[in-house]
């Protein structure tokens, strides 16, 4: 196995665990914790694929930003350990546990069965390819539609998470 | 390994030796520096017994921190109280990783740049791992399971989050002044007069406070003192923990320090050293000892600035940061992109 | 090679982040778990975008994390405001609405 695959099954092992544990730890902060920790390693794998601004981005706001917005909200109320996983076993949670692994049989399937492109498509990368300045180029020209709308979406999630987070003033 | 790689191997291993020497030793002796200043400042001597001038004395503060007692209260969450202060500490150690200290360096017959990685997204890098290092303190507020640990944190978070967008903005101006996000090329850009400060101004003075906030010093070390009133988030800590929080803050200013000399004060540049044509060794440490020196500078200003000013209440803290920085770091922008188009820049 | 493997490892992240919402009842949780799969799928996308050699991948990516942001935000929003009102934010006592 050659060393980018040692790296990137090693990776993909953190990813997973720490996938599993964001569902079944029962702490909530453990959660989150264990969910910066999978960011991270997505962020990695970006890196793997010559995707270094989204490398950046991808640490910069989802794992530095995003993620201390749930560590925020986990320390504002103040939630310690609980909840304990099965108290009633509804019939979802088992359906959700048999479900799962049929999900992942369902995709992987889907995976195999796409249309093969052969391994020499276009070739070689452009040089600069997922660079900043590609990224750039690209959301002010083909994509600036979105990218504005994407702003005013900011600005509109902005205010609707100050108003109804605010306390009543009664 | 082929040659190559174990060249390569070997450069980068002295190279991230040399840089993390650098930087825990600066950590160290930055504690004495800052005794001996706020000596100055306050108008007695600092510490100057421990050997000569008190050169010793952070040896013997690492000494004593290493024999106190490691007291672990009963009621603190284990995991994530432990983890805080290394995740609080390892973010600014990896971000030195990308500062360029000098330029490059013809040695043994292969061109060695002096920066221990070159990434192309330099300084997204940077503030990526100033991003992870809100989590150490944020976590260690709340694992300690204490009311006023969990104040400290939160307000500490809410400061670092909030100056954080004023100091990406600022850097705007200086990425677009140099056309790159590479932190040498950032340098090299600047050339050995036209350093950024006396282009974006502004930009420079909105980067010096953002980061004085940042490394949660100087005036902005409300989260710190209130360890010194009442309690803050690392009041349940003790021995090397509550060492290893004092380093990481010390190791965030070193690097604050690094990057404000590299985007504004033109890192490693040393004007008018192209006239002297020295030889490219010689001209190679010159250059890294005037980083160093101007990184020293930084350092002092920090020190300095935190013994002369008195400390921000957390409601004006989070008011400039919001309401006087941000604004200034868009008008740099415009500033900026304005002295582009017209040529200037 | 890896670009065979890593949406395969993608799918995994998904269906764990899937059966994390059904099986979870604390609704932080469960936030956490939807923006699992959104990066499960932002690995996709980049999966796909490296072997493709197209850029429209990234510019997905860019805006599902956009979105993810705008949605985490105002999902806690939502979360603290029922908060406030009962004290809880478990999911199986927000059954008012319930036929």
């Amino acid at each position: 196995m050659s060393s980018q695959m040692l790296v990137v099954n090693g990776i993909a092992f953190v990813a997973i665990f720490s996938a599993l544990m964001v569902v079944f730890h029962r702490n909530p902060m453990m959660s989150v914790v264990f969910l910066i920790v999978n960011l991270i390693c997505i962020a990695l794998f970006f890196l793997l694929l010559q995707a270094q601004f989204l490398f950046a981005i991808q640490i910069i706001i989802y794992a530095g930003a995003i993620m201390v917005l749930f560590v925020f909200v986990v320390m504002l109320l103040n939630l310690r350990q609980e909840e304990k996983l099965h108290p009633t076993w509804k019939i979802q949670r088992i359906l959700a546990f048999l479900g799962g692994p049929l999900l992942v049989g369902a995709l992987w399937t889907a995976l195999w069965h796409r249309s093969p492109s052969s391994e020499g498509f276009p070739g070689s990368f452009v040089s600069g390819f997922g660079s900043t300045e590609d990224m750039g180029r690209l959301l002010f020209s083909d994509y600036l539609f979105q990218f504005e709308a994407a702003s005013v979406l900011l600005v509109v999630a902005m205010i609707g998470a100050v108003i109804l987070a605010r306390r009543k003033e009664s | 390994m082929e040659p190559s790689t174990l060249s390569l191997a070997i450069e980068s291993l002295v190279k991230v030796v040399f840089v993390v020497g650098l930087v825990m030793g600066g950590v160290t002796y930055m504690t004495w520096v800052e005794r001996r200043v706020a000596g100055i400042v306050q108008d007695r001597l600092g510490p100057n017994r421990v050997g000569p001038a008190g050169l010793l004395q952070p040896i013997a503060d690492g000494i004593k921190f290493l024999f106190k007692e490691d007291v672990v209260p009963p009621h603190v969450y284990k995991p994530l109280y432990i983890l805080a202060p290394a995740l609080s500490f390892v973010p600014s150690l990896v971000g030195t990783a990308v500062i360029p200290f000098g330029d490059s360096l013809h040695l043994f017959g292969r061109d060695i740049a002096l920066r221990v990685a070159d990434l192309n997204v330099g300084i997204l890098f940077i503030f990526a791992m100033s991003a992870m290092g809100v989590y150490g303190i944020a976590l260690a507020g709340w694992s300690s399971n204490n009311k006023y640990s969990l104040m400290g944190g939160l307000r500490s978070s809410a400061q670092l989050i909030s100056y954080e967008l004023a100091m990406g903005l600022s850097v705007v101006g200086v990425l677009m002044a140099a056309g790159s996000l590479r932190l040498n090329e950032i340098v090299a850009a600047q050339g050995e007069f036209r350093w950024n400060l006396w282009y974006q101004p502004l930009g420079a003075l909105v980067f010096l406070v953002a980061a004085f906030a940042e490394t949660n010093r100087a005036p902005f070390d409300l989260p710190e003192c209130e360890s010194e009133l009442v309690a803050g988030y690392h009041t349940e800590y003790s021995s090397m923990k509550f060492a290893m929080f004092m380093m990481a803050e010390y190791a965030n200013m070193i690097t604050a320090s690094a990057l404000m000399v590299t985007l504004f004060f033109g890192g490693w540049q040393v004007p008018g050293l192209a006239r002297l044509s020295l030889p490219p060794l010689a001209v190679s440490l010159v250059q890294v000892a005037a980083f160093l020196l101007k990184t020293g500078f930084f350092l002092f200003l920090y020190v300095w600035v935190r013994w002369t000013l008195p400390r921000f209440r957390f409601d004006q803290l989070m008011g400039l940061g919001w309401k006087a920085l941000l604004p200034l770091a868009v008008l740099n922008i415009f500033w900026t992109s304005w002295a582009i188009l017209s040529g200037w820049l | 090679m890896m670009t065979s493997f890593l949406p395969l490892v993608a799918a995994v992240l998904f269906s764990i982040g899937a059966v994390g919402v059904l099986v979870r009842r604390n609704a932080i949780v469960i936030l956490m778990c939807i923006e699992l799969m959104l990066n499960a799928v932002n690995l996709t996308f980049a999966s796909y975008s490296y072997e493709l050699r197209s850029m429209t991948g990234h510019i997905f990516i860019f805006f599902v994390m956009t979105v993810a942001a705008a949605e985490a935000a105002v999902g806690l929003g939502i979360v603290i405001a029922v908060f406030r009102k009962r004290q809880s934010a478990d999911v199986d006592e927000m059954n008012l609405m319930k036929w």
